[in-house]
């Protein structure tokens, strides 16, 4: 009796381990070589949405857009006149920060937008280009209303917003760009 | 005395203790597991990204779905006339872009429409992929750039 007990002990399955470590070396040399770490970065948008057939854009009155004209040859037009790519940051936030003193200029930073406006033949390396200037503007706006909020920079006081929170910053001065269809 | 003494530093066993080293493995493999997204498709157009400074990074690489628009490799080496790609085709008919990407949207409704444009493209079919991005209701896009350069 005492002999069966012995015995059945003796069969107990175990499971080889010691190879493990190399199977678990090899899935992990695998996914190391398969890895990209690089992070997309871009500019992000958000398009219009769709218009129905009768429906009209909503007006915007004329002093509240900033009008933004490329050509083929990457040359920019503000408002109608003659501009480099580095002008644009300056009039962008002069527009924006108006506050409805300057009469060509927006009334407030919630009605101010900034439209750009190419042609079919513009590379979208000028493209970009012009709608970097634009974004940095903004951005720039941004850092100055969170150090107003006692925040180092615009990105530190975003990552103190959780997933609800309502962006503050960004509801005094909306990002609103309009990109209109390019003249053929 | 001396012998002993010897005996003693024969006894102690100097090896590493290997028993917790699948756990160290398996955790570095999870950690490439979850981070890696497998390139499952062939680029074939050039896509030479424009510069930016504005960037923002996406961190929700799940959400993301792209778009190539760039002069297409030829099997010589030459670029051919811009094409645009959506995984692994490139399309013919721009107007099909809705459908595709209508489908995509169901699948995934907090998609983002990554556009990975080379930068020698024309704005006009920039703007047509983008109208047939507004019929397919996909409305988050992101212009895909490179970090300006360091200045030398």
């Amino acid at each position: 009796m005492a002999g069966l007990l012995k015995k059945k002990k003796r069969q107990e399955a175990e499971i080889p381990t010691a190879s493990m470590a190399d199977i678990a070396f090899l899935l992990l040399i695998f996914f190391l070589v398969t890895t990209t770490i690089d992070v997309d970065t871009g500019i992000g948008m958000t398009l219009p949405p769709k218009l129905e057939e009768d429906q009209e854009p909503p007006p915007v009155r004329e002093r509240n857009m900033l009008k933004i004209l490329v050509n083929a040859q990457g040359q920019v037009l503000i408002e109608d006149e003659l501009a480099s790519v580095q002008q644009i940051r300056a009039e962008v936030k002069k527009h924006i920060t108006n506050n409805g003193v300057d009469p060509n200029y927006a009334e407030s930073p919630q009605k101010a937008v900034v439209s750009i406006k190419t042609d079919c033949e513009t590379s979208y390396n000028t493209y970009i280009q012009v709608l970097d200037e634009v974004w940095m503007a903004y951005f720039e706006l941004w850092d100055a209303e969170a150090r107003k909020l006692g925040y180092p920079n615009y990105n530190a006081y975003r990552a103190t917003l959780g997933p609800d929170d309502e962006n503050q910053i960004r509801k005094i001065i909306p990002a609103q760009i309009s990109v209109a269809e390019p003249d053929c | 005395m001396a012998s002993q003494h010897f005996k003693k530093k024969a006894e102690t066993k100097q090896g590493i203790p290997t028993a917790s080293l699948p756990d160290i493995i398996f955790m570095l493999l999870i950690f490439f597991m979850v981070s890696t997204v497998l390139r499952e498709t062939t680029v074939q157009v050039r896509t030479l990204l424009p510069r930016a400074e504005a960037l923002t990074k996406i961190d929700q690489k799940r959400l993301l779905s792209y778009i190539y628009i760039g002069p297409r490799k030829m099997p010589d080496g030459r670029l051919g006339e811009t094409r645009v790609q959506i995984d692994d085709a490139l399309i013919d008919d721009i107007t099909l872009i809705r459908t595709i990407m209508y489908n995509k949207l169901l699948e995934q409704p907090k998609l983002i429409v990554s556009l990975r444009i080379d930068q020698d493209a024309r704005m006009k079919l920039v703007y047509d992929v983008q109208q047939e991005l507004r019929e397919a209701g996909t409305l988050r896009i992101n212009y895909s750039a490179r970090p300006e350069a360091p200045a030398s």
